[in-house]
């Protein structure tokens, strides 16, 4: 076990994963040479030369569409969008093509692509740097849709996305980078270093794509979260007195079903969070399953606090952001009805 | 098919550029010509033979301040000194609000150091009117065309006063009464829409054109080049400008221009007249701003013109460029500073001074300064000063549905 950021470890899983791998190759907008904005790519042209990690043009579209052509050729691209709010150049070469070409083809040709980036707010990065799309993707048949919320997920999850044989879409908080952000932006910043899952195994291990974790056990009432969020529902739980189950969903498609039934039919009330926008996010998604498997079991009816459908602001950010306080008021009053 | 393959078959090696970096100097600027070099073409000069000289650079100040050549513009040297003054304010804006950051009272900032002809030059030579589709590095459009520094800081502060309500990442800038259309954060998406709205003017018989501005490594986007197949086919009235400052965060030009020798070259591909510019050439801006705009104006179509400077700084407040940027670049770079350029010019004129000089940097910062003390007072995104979260979901859309007016209820509940 070695402490790291998540940055840290995200960078590790790619070592790792090009190490053991050959086809590995990694590129996007400034990974190359100077390793990344964030630094995630940090190192690796270093080490495994300009062939096998190096910069893109400025094209999404292009890092997108290419990485598609490499995997048809046989390769394994793991490819970086600079900020999830710059991936909608990309959109029609993710859905249209990576998503599909297994189907369209019978499986004669296939996309085992991953789609990094960095994704949500709480960095005053106005509304081109802080959207959560992660609903878009989940929406599309054929992608598998991470979302990491710490250090050792990250690692596990990348190396186990990027030897997955479909398309991946890997969603990093970019807020959690650094510390395990709970919401509270005017407390100083916790360092992964002080938290359990900043230790990361070290060398090769995956974590299964599909599997959730439960973060915190409880048995008042379910949160279903996910990224900076799962930070978030358990300092809201802990600030209330609540004895709040906090499940970290990891991956949203495929989705852990039975770790959501199992923890709703425990404790009967179902609580949903993320920072995205509300309408058609993926809450309502997990709403219906929710509803679906659960409804005898619910004592309340389940409440979401999200985003509000606007776009992400500027200078509102902390009354845009569902934090603690949103969160725990939810708490209380699923608690009470 | 009908050979097999042959195992002595040479082995393929897929290029990726090599640019100098890290230590390395640079050789920054290809195809420099001496200033005045350059012919200036007839307005409806053949793009065929515009293009023999799209390895040229049109230059009219020399290394002695005069300027020469048929590019040389015929303005007064009271426009000369208005350029320069722009420039000037342009500079000092941005160290204030640099500053500002540093203090903690702004959460982002980006400066233009080095690029500032290009933006106070076009301003100069376009029309009231005229509308830019800008990208976060042309503040200069703005400071020229005389929009108020205090709103401009209230932007960047975030705070009650900023006309977008605390909105917009600082410098994401918006006035169409200033002719410049709202920035977006996403790279390339308006030169397109700059080019749509030169369509729409030439549909609607207006007189107005419009300036597409893009840095060079956005230009790899895809809407760029669908904003040169629509210039082209429609012969919009547009200028279509490409600031080549040689960097893209850490990356240099050379992994968006590819192989070709110059991003003007990519406008000979639409059949779209396009020009090299020396940009820390005030004069030269003037000049061939002013040359583009007359063609569109009689409707002779797009001119893309790619201006070669230096981004002197770091790409924002979020960057840092001493790990990837070569030392002395500046100073190795050939086309040298835009404001010291011009103020020898009118120097040489015998119209410019040291005194006056002087005199007019105390000027420029005793405005900025004034103008940030008042937007200061206003206080900013950092003291919480930002107005009602309610204006969050205002202009969503026109009329506010109903969703968004319990959303908004609900805020005003829970503070
Ligand atoms: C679609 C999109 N992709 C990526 C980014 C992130 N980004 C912001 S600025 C920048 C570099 C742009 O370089 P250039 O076009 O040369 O303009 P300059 O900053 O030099 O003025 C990048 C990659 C973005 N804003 N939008
Ligand atoms: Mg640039």
């Amino acid at each position: 076990m070695t402490a790291m950021t998540m940055i840290e470890a995200i960078r590790d899983a790619h070592m790792v994963a090009m190490e053991s791998d050959d086809r590995v190759v990694v590129f996007g907008e400034d990974v190359g040479y100077f390793g990344g904005v964030f630094r995630c790519t940090q190192g690796l042209q270093e080490r495994f030369g300009d062939h096998r990690c190096f910069d893109s043009p400025i094209s999404e579209a292009g890092i997108v569409g290419a990485a598609v052509g490499m995997a048809a050729y046989g390769l394994r691209p793991c490819v970086e969008i600079q900020f999830a709010d710059y991936v909608y150049p990309a959109y029609d070469q993710i859905v249209s093509e990576a998503a599909r070409v297994r189907h369209r083809s019978a499986g004669d040709f296939s996309a085992p692509i991953v789609v990094r980036m960095p994704t949500g707010g709480g960095i005053f990065g106005g509304q081109t740097h802080s959207q959560s799309p992660e609903a878009l993707f989940t929406h599309v048949s054929g992608l598998k849709t991470v979302v990491v919320s710490n250090p050792h997920d990250a690692k596990g999850l990348l190396i186990a996305a990027i030897e997955d044989d479909d398309p991946v879409v890997f969603l990093e908080p970019k807020r959690v980078y650094n510390g395990p952000f709970d919401g509270h932006h005017d407390r100083p910043i916790v360092p992964w270093s002080k938290h359990p899952l900043g230790d990361v195994p070290d060398g090769h291990y995956s974590i299964e794509i599909g599997k959730a974790r439960v973060h915190r056990e409880g048995s008042d009432l379910t949160v279903l979260a996910y990224g900076t969020l799962v930070h978030v529902a358990q300092a809201a739980a802990e600030e209330q007195g609540i004895d709040a189950e906090v499940i970290d969903l990891r991956t949203l498609v495929p989705l852990d079903v039975d770790a959501i039934v199992e923890s709703v039919e425990k404790t009967g009330r179902c609580l949903v969070v993320h920072e995205a926008t509300l309408t058609s996010g993926f809450g309502a998604e997990l709403c219906a399953v929710v509803q679906e498997r659960c409804l005898f079991h619910l004592e309340a009816p389940i409440r979401r606090v999200c985003g509000w459908d606007t776009p992400y602001p500027h200078a509102h950010e902390w009354s845009y952001f569902p934090g603690p306080d949103r969160v725990g008021r939810a708490m209380r009053e699923l608690l009470s009805t | 098919m009908t050979t097999d393959r042959d195992d002595t078959d040479q082995p393929l090696r897929l290029r990726i550029p090599e640019p100098a970096r890290g230590q390395h100097a640079p050789d920054r600027v290809r195809y420099i010509s001496a200033a005045g070099e350059m012919q200036k073409p007839a307005l409806d000069e053949k793009v065929e033979r515009v293009a023999l000289m799209r390895k040229q650079l049109v230059r009219v100040l020399d290394d002695e301040g005069r300027a020469v050549g048929d590019w040389a513009p015929d303005i007064s040297v009271d426009e000369k000194r208005r350029g320069l003054r722009n420039m000037m304010l342009v500079r000092s804006y941005d160290a204030r609000l640099l500053r500002a950051h540093r203090q903690g009272k702004t959460s982002f900032y980006m400066q233009s150091l080095g690029e500032e002809a290009i933006a106070c030059g076009q301003q100069q030579a376009l029309l009231p009117g005229d509308m830019h589709f800008p990208t976060y590095r042309q503040q200069g459009l703005l400071i020229s065309a005389d929009y108020p520094l205090v709103t401009m800081m209230n932007q960047v502060l975030s705070n009650e006063h900023d006309p977008l309500h605390g909105r917009q990442l600082p410098v994401m800038y918006s006035s169409k009464a200033h002719g410049f259309f709202t920035i977006s954060g996403n790279l390339a998406t308006q030169y397109i829409q700059a080019v749509g709205w030169a369509m729409a003017s030439a549909l609607r018989g207006g007189t107005e054109i419009a300036a597409a501005w893009i840095g060079e490594g956005a230009t790899a986007e895809s809407d760029f080049h669908a904003a040169l197949v629509f210039a082209s086919t429609y012969q919009a009235p547009v200028i279509l400008n490409i600031v080549n400052n040689h960097w893209a965060i850490s990356t240099p030009e050379d992994f968006a221009r590819g192989a070709s020798a110059t991003f003007a070259d990519r406008g000979y591909g639409f059949s779209i007249p396009a020009i090299r510019v020396d940009g820390n050439d005030y004069l030269a801006v003037y000049a061939a701003s002013q040359w583009a705009a007359e063609r569109a104006r009689k409707n002779l179509g797009p001119t893309l013109i790619e201006w070669i400077t230096l981004r002197v700084g770091a790409h924002s407040t979020s960057d840092d460029p001493s790990v990837y940027r070569p030392p002395e670049e500046t100073e190795q770079f050939p086309l040298g500073d835009p404001i010291q350029r011009l103020r020898q010019h009118l120097e040489f004129l015998d119209e410019w001074d040291e005194e006056r000089h002087v005199a007019l940097q105390a000027e420029v910062d005793t405005q900025v300064n004034e103008a940030f003390a008042e937007a200061d007072s206003h206080g900013s995104v950092k003291t919480g000063d930002v107005g009602s979260a309610r204006t969050m979901f205002d202009d969503v859309f026109a009329e506010l549905p109903r969703h968004l007016r319990e959303q908004r209820d609900r805020v005003e509940e829970l503070s």
